[in-house]
């Protein structure tokens, strides 16, 4: 089962024949993802390592190689365009890797992606792994364990930390998805516990936020009111100074808005068990 | 990134907003001249990337130039906030009948640039959202229609009774929508507009916060990027690709990705110690990062002990590995390094490493207590006794 990708996923890779697409279209592959198409303005008719047609629009992609799913690994000023032609082109899942889109390009994407139907990840997002069935972006395959526990998160190597020390102590996972450290985003915290809550094969939810914004709290409540499954959850940020942006573009604590303790608190007074380094996520879980 | 008011204002200008003219003065001499074209009552008001100025002394009233320049001298060379004043805006003093806010900024929340104004003006606007919430109107612009022209009216009218001074406001809230839009703002502010005396609605202060991302279409407003503004070792990590924050404690981290490098700061926190920054050295390959990353932590005196925390994704353990090595044989450390490495290219990685002495871990509090004992500190303290 997993969440959002699965056996039925078909995906294309828009920007196959960039460093980053080629390197990581290798890597889905070899994951068993079932790659069906690439795009690549320009490269229509070429063949991607003898197995992946590549294309020269979204919209013949969609109509040549019956792609569902798409994974953008282009550069940033052709970013928010790249998930334009994809939501037009009907596809229904659309995971967006690149850092650096501007916001104002993204508030644009946005509204139009929904009209459209589809479901935007990212971007700025590591993309989404279902273990032992599908990977769609660049979690690493190797730390991923089959399991029942869902994973969501903002970061990227943080992701990784978690879901590793989760494999070592014998917890494995269902789906892990990254949903991206920018300030708008296409999928949030709630979208994906929603996801997990009806996905059969969850047990459990770890959600591992970061400072800034206030999604976290918008999940907390969620939690509570909506969710029968248990979820734990680490706050990254602690020692983070206020008004200065750390790394991710939505890292950043404005005013006494967006501190960890905030949103420790709201994660606390909904119930949801509060890690206080990665390695505790393990012992929460086993509790609950 | 931030710019300064004086570049802000210019940029109202341009768009049409009423913004009394000024000059920027980086001497006492050169503010006394500026009052005396300004004929003599003006405000000088210090320009730095920091908030607060005015409680901080960085905002005078001068009734003569020799006044101005009395306040320019105060003001020149004081910290705010840590931050050096290298220039005061010099601008005529208005005479204010009231004081009104005008902001716009991204509301993430609504995943729409929202505008909010308030009556009342020249505070704080989250004192205000704080203490009479009531009195802010906020109104959420939709990215694909812009600012319609009735939101704009209604905006002025929630702040002026009168009129004309609704008019001239809703026509000031539309331009500076279209500054923002144009600049690649998350951030535009005018605190406060005033009405003069004569019913004449003006900006006498602007602010501006730009959207990183959007500078590589945005050449003039990635031109005002005042380098001297900020700390030199943050300008250096930008133009190597990393990201640093320089903090105050002895741990200095290495650590790829923000989240973990967050994650990593504070779980050094909670061994008892305390993080000498923030690094991030990104998601690529880059030997070089990693030397850059070694020269700007080094060279933060209060450093003890070095801690990388590396996980192996885009980033390959090989290529940091030789970073380090390469880092090394070409200066001296001076201080224990601590390395953590896992992931991909991790047998390589942890093989370049030992050839050359260094031990890698595969556990990160492991690593991170580690490095907070050889910084000398930790040992007494309970785990998350961070004080």
């Amino acid at each position: 089962m997993g969440i959002f990708i699965g056996d039925d996923t078909r995906l294309l890779v828009q920007g196959i024949t960039g460093r980053d697409g080629s390197f990581h279209t290798r890597q889905m592959l070899e994951y068993g993802t079932r790659v069906v198409a690439g795009v690549t303005p320009g490269k229509g008719g070429q063949t991607f390592d003898d197995t992946v047609p590549v294309f020269d629009t979204v919209e013949e992609a969609v109509a040549g190689a019956e792609a569902n799913t798409s994974v953008i690994y282009v550069p940033a000023r052709f970013a928010a365009d790249a998930v334009f032609e994809a939501a037009d082109a009907g596809i229904a899942l659309i995971v967006c890797i690149t850092e650096g889109v501007p916001v104002a390009d993204m508030l644009r994407v946005l509204p139009y992606v929904r009209e459209k139907g589809a479901r935007l990840v990212g971007p700025n997002c590591p993309g989404l792994i279902v273990p032992g069935r599908c990977k769609v972006g660049i979690l690493p395959g190797q730390i991923v364990r089959e399991g029942p526990v869902g994973i969501v998160s903002r970061s990227g190597t943080l992701t990784y930390e978690v879901i590793f020390q989760l494999t070592r102590a014998g917890i494995g996972q269902s789906a892990c998805v990254g949903i991206g450290g920018d300030p708008l985003i296409g999928t949030d915290f709630v979208d994906c516990l929603a996801a997990f809550e009806a996905d059969p094969e969850t047990a459990a939810v770890a959600v591992i936020g970061e400072i800034g914004g206030t999604d976290e709290q918008v999940a907390a409540e969620y939690v509570s009111r909506e969710m029968s499954k248990p979820v734990v959850g680490f706050i990254a940020g602690q020692t983070a100074p206020p008004g200065r942006r750390m790394g991710h573009a939505g890292a950043i604590i404005s005013g006494s808005e967006g501190t960890a303790e905030e949103k420790i608190r709201a994660f606390e007074s909904h119930g949801i068990g509060v890690a206080r380094r990665p390695a505790d996520l393990v012992g929460l879980i086993r509790e609950r | 990134m931030n710019i300064h008011e004086y570049q802000a204002r210019a940029i109202f200008a341009r768009h049409g907003i009423p913004v009394p003219e000024a000059e920027v003065a980086a001497t006492a001499e050169e503010a006394a001249a500026a009052a005396e074209r300004f004929g003599g009552r003006v405000v000088v008001k210090a320009q730095v990337h920091a908030g607060g100025r005015g409680k901080a002394g960085g905002v005078k009233l001068a009734s003569t130039p020799a006044e101005a320049r009395g306040s320019a001298e105060a003001i020149l060379g004081m910290e705010i906030k840590g931050i050096e004043v290298r220039r005061v805006l010099v601008a005529p003093a208005e005479d204010i009948a009231s004081e009104a806010y005008v902001g716009i900024v991204l509301d993430r929340a609504r995943r729409a640039d929202t505008i909010m104004v308030s009556s009342e003006g020249g505070v704080d606007i989250e004192e205000v959202a704080a203490t009479m919430p009531g009195a802010i109107r906020k109104v959420a612009v939709d990215p694909r229609y812009g600012l319609l022209a009735h939101q704009a009216a209604l905006l002025g009218h929630h702040l002026y009774d009168d009129p004309g001074a609704a008019r001239q406001a809703s026509s000031i809230i539309a331009k500076l929508y279209a500054a923002y839009r144009a600049s690649g703002a998350t951030l535009a502010e005018i605190n406060p507009m005033i009405v003069n005396p004569a019913g004449e609605v003006k900006a006498i202060d602007a602010k501006m916060n730009i959207d990183d991302n959007a500078l590589f279409r945005l050449p003039g407003i990635a031109a005002l990027r005042d380098t001297e503004a900020e700390n030199p070792a943050e300008v250096r990590a930008r133009e190597a690709g990393l990201s640093y924050i320089p903090l105050d404690g002895n741990v200095g981290c290495c650590v790829n990705g923000a989240g973990l490098a967050m994650a990593t700061m504070d779980l050094v926190k909670y061994y008892g110690g305390e993080p000498a920054n923030f690094l991030d050295i990104g998601g690529s390959s880059n030997p070089d990062k990693v030397v850059a990353a070694l020269e700007l932590i080094t060279e933060d005196p209060n450093v003890k002990s070095i801690l990388f925390n590396i996980f192996g994704g885009i980033t390959r353990c090989d290529d940091v590995a030789n970073g380090i090595v390469e880092a090394t044989s070409r200066m001296e450390l001076g201080v224990p390094v601590t390395i953590r490495l896992t992931g991909t290219n991790e047998v390589e990685g942890v093989a370049i490493l030992a050839a050359q002495g260094f031990e890698a871990m595969v556990d990160m509090d492991r690593a991170v207590e580690t490095a907070v004992r050889r910084a000398g500190g930790g040992t007494d303290s309970e785990p998350g006794d961070g004080r």
